[in-house]
């Protein structure tokens, strides 16, 4: 037997709940001291002050209609994705007792971009509200083709990863395949970017399309967390605590389907942040799935932030999509992972 | 159940009911023959038998011809090469690290190439291909060791799963990269595009004559490996005990795949799983016996490479698909299998 990839979930001492309250105050200070900066950078600086005054409605406002109707629904979209991104993450990462399952590893990230992308193609007159609905379609059917895939008397977490990382090879191949075959260079030159996972020009209708379904999903992930904490434990445990262990299952991969869904749809399949913020956080608040969702959630929209603004600037006036960002600095974590050999031989 | 990474892994159990060899190379022969026949006729207009015949003993210049002769027939050419070349890069990267899973493009070897030749011409203006070649034989060479290098740093050694996690990790920092590099230079992205999938609308003499050198060196340099490649099949201390330098063998036959692999993805781009799907074909026909398995890896991949660029050219015609999608689609199930398999019979 090889020894599977498996990253012990919960490597710290429990740090213990006392903490839990502190470090949710201050990421979200974090969040909100990096949001309220991040608005005020770009071609026109507008001091953080100023950023306060305009977001509460005080006209005359130097930079007000740059701060509240260019760069806020953009920002706001940034921190949805980010958000969605990470609780797909904890979900996927508890219910498969893998550290290493996140969307973009597991095939849910491309399903739904495959699956966005061949709506945008082949339909591109539908309207932007409808995308998400796709994506999930897409993110679904390649949840399940990976599960399904997977299943050989249970599921195991590295058969999962491996399956996930081939759907995944395979399901970019064709999309850059149509991306590749499209005549105007201008249609496929912003799918190149929505393919790096990118929320230039992203506004107020792309919130629209996708702060309702978080506003659904996020509680209903949140009334699932102690299936998650159960799963934890291992599957007898879990059936001994009255958990229909692969009910449950079923409905968390369907939620996280739906998370990364609708994250994508807007987005792109922005890499690594729903693989680093459960990380970040479980070192933060522990392995507990209440304090962990709400701390990686915070996190992911804070990291989508930072990580926009800095491909907004780094290169301005040219947008880098966000994802590059995200992968500079995910890539070299995941790595970083694997050689510190936090691995578990089963 | 840890194993170290010396254990042979059962890559199939398919020897006991090998076909002999020569028969199989000769059926493959006869099939080659066939579809580069097929590929000389079909297209976007048919051409018939007797006027492809006569395109290339009696070049007229009619239209018939200059098609059949100078775009056909390098196309017909070059997917013959780079599919061989995949085919046998596939096998001896399977051979050398024991991982059924080793293909160049799952483990961003590909992704190398390419981000190595859009950097060239987005950084440097290359753009001719005889010097982009060379540069995406050293993106390969050096993302392929830096993949190989990550994955056998840290406790658990070179398992098939750490190879593929960090080929999906560097994979997704290439790819953003390569596409941050597109966005930055939108011009180059006519250019780049079949660096993004494969495709063969490129294949040209020059471009073969460029790529010529470092294939030839591989394939001589392979053929030479056959013997302590061999040997080395039985373990790395029965070979050492048989007087097989193991490293040494191990770094000439990376070397081969990095002259292969890299000669064809400059050619064509990533033409994905084809260094898996044909190696396996190929286990399951003659054995594992790696003189007969390397040849009909050869003459396989150059089929498939051959028969699929057809398919890509007549089935949205007059529109064209890139290869790599028709090789993803035939390699996915081939893809999936090994990877449910990869963990159990390890």
């Amino acid at each position: 037997m090889i020894s599977g990839v498996r990253i012990r979930l919960f490597p710290a001492p429990a740090p213990g709940t006392a903490r839990t309250p502190l470090v949710l105050i201050t990421t979200s200070l974090v969040g909100l001291a990096a949001f309220v900066v991040t608005l005020g950078l770009g071609e026109v600086t507008v001091t953080p002050v100023d950023v306060v005054r305009a977001l509460i409605g005080q006209t005359g406002a130097d930079g007000a209609f740059v701060v509240t109707e260019l760069r806020l629904p953009r920002a706001l979209v940034a921190c949805c994705v980010g958000a969605g991104l990470a609780a797909a993450g904890v979900v996927l990462q508890g219910l498969t007792r893998n550290a290493l399952a996140a969307p973009e590893l597991l095939g849910v990230s491309a399903g739904a971009y495959a699956a966005a992308i061949f709506v945008i193609v082949l339909l591109p007159d539908l309207p932007i509200s409808v995308l998400p609905a796709c994506a999930f379609a897409g993110a679904l059917a390649a949840s399940a083709v990976v599960y399904g895939l997977s299943w050989r008397r249970g599921t195991s977490g590295s058969r999962l990863l491996l399956v996930g990382i081939a759907v995944t090879t395979v399901g970019y191949a064709v999309v850059l395949g149509v991306v590749s075959t499209i005549d105007e260079l201008i249609h496929a030159s912003q799918l190149v970017t929505f393919m790096a996972g990118s929320v230039y020009g992203r506004g107020w209708p792309e919130l629209g399309a996708v702060a309702p379904w978080l506003a659904v999903l996020l509680p209903l992930v949140a009334l699932s967390t102690r299936d998650l904490d159960a799963l934890a434990l291992g599957d007898p445990v879990a059936r001994g605590l009255g958990v229909r262990v692969e009910a449950a299952r079923l409905r968390l991969l369907v939620l996280a389907a739906a998370l990364a869904g609708c994250a994508v749809a807007v987005a792109g399949p922005v890499g690594f942040v729903g693989l680093m913020s459960p990380h970040i956080a479980r070192r933060l608040v522990g392995g507990a799935h209440g304090p962990l969702l709400a701390t990686s959630v915070l996190l992911g929209a804070t990291i989508m932030l930072i990580a926009d603004a800095l491909a907004r600037l780094a290169f301005a006036p040219v947008d880098v999509p966000v994802g590059v960002v995200t992968a500079i600095v995910g890539a070299p974590y995941l790595l970083w992972l694997l050689v510190r050999g936090r691995t578990n031989p089963e | 159940m840890s194993s170290s990474p010396s254990t042979p892994i059962e890559i199939t159990r398919a020897a006991e009911r090998a076909l002999p060899g020569p028969f199989v190379l000769m059926l493959g022969a006869a099939a080659l023959a066939v579809v580069a026949g097929a590929g000389l006729m079909l297209g976007a207009s048919t051409v018939s038998a007797p006027q492809v015949v006569s395109a290339l003993t009696a070049f007229d210049g009619s239209p018939e011809h200059v098609t059949v002769a100078d775009v056909r027939l390098p196309r017909v050419v070059v997917g013959a090469v780079v599919g061989a070349s995949l085919g046998v890069a596939g096998a001896l990267m399977q051979a050398i690290t024991r991982n059924p899973l080793a293909e160049p493009s799952l483990l961003g070897v590909s992704w190398g190439a390419a981000l190595a030749a859009v950097g060239g011409q987005v950084v440097a203006g290359i753009g001719t291909t005889a010097a982009l070649v060379p540069l995406a034989i050293g993106g390969a060479a050096i993302a392929g060791l830096v993949i190989v290098v990550l994955a056998a740093t840290g406790r658990a050694g070179l398992t098939p799963e750490r190879l593929i996690v960090a080929g999906a990790a560097v994979s997704g920092l290439l790819a953003a990269l390569v596409q941050g590099l597109l966005v930055l230079d939108s011009e180059s992205l006519e250019v780049a595009r079949r660096w993004l999938a494969g495709s063969l609308t490129g294949a040209s003499w020059d471009a073969l004559a460029a790529a010529a050198p470092y294939l030839v060196a591989g394939t001589v340099l392979s053929a030479c490996l056959i013997r302590p490649l061999s040997t080395l099949a039985l373990g790395d201390d029965v070979a050492r005990g048989l007087g097989v330098r193991t490293g040494l063998t191990k770094g000439a036959a990376a070397v081969a795949v990095v002259a292969l692999a890299g000669g064809s993805v400059a050619l064509a781009g990533p033409i994905i799983l084809v260094g898996l799907a044909v190696p396996h074909a190929a286990r399951a026909l003659v054995g594992r016996d790696l003189a007969p398995l390397l040849m009909t890896c050869a003459v396989l991949g150059a089929v498939l490479v051959i028969l699929s660029d057809i398919v890509a050219r007549i089935a949205v015609a007059p529109e064209e698909l890139p290869v790599g999608v028709m090789t993803a689609l035939v390699g996915a199930p081939v893809l999936l299998h090994v990877a449910r398999r990869g963990v159990m019979s390890g």
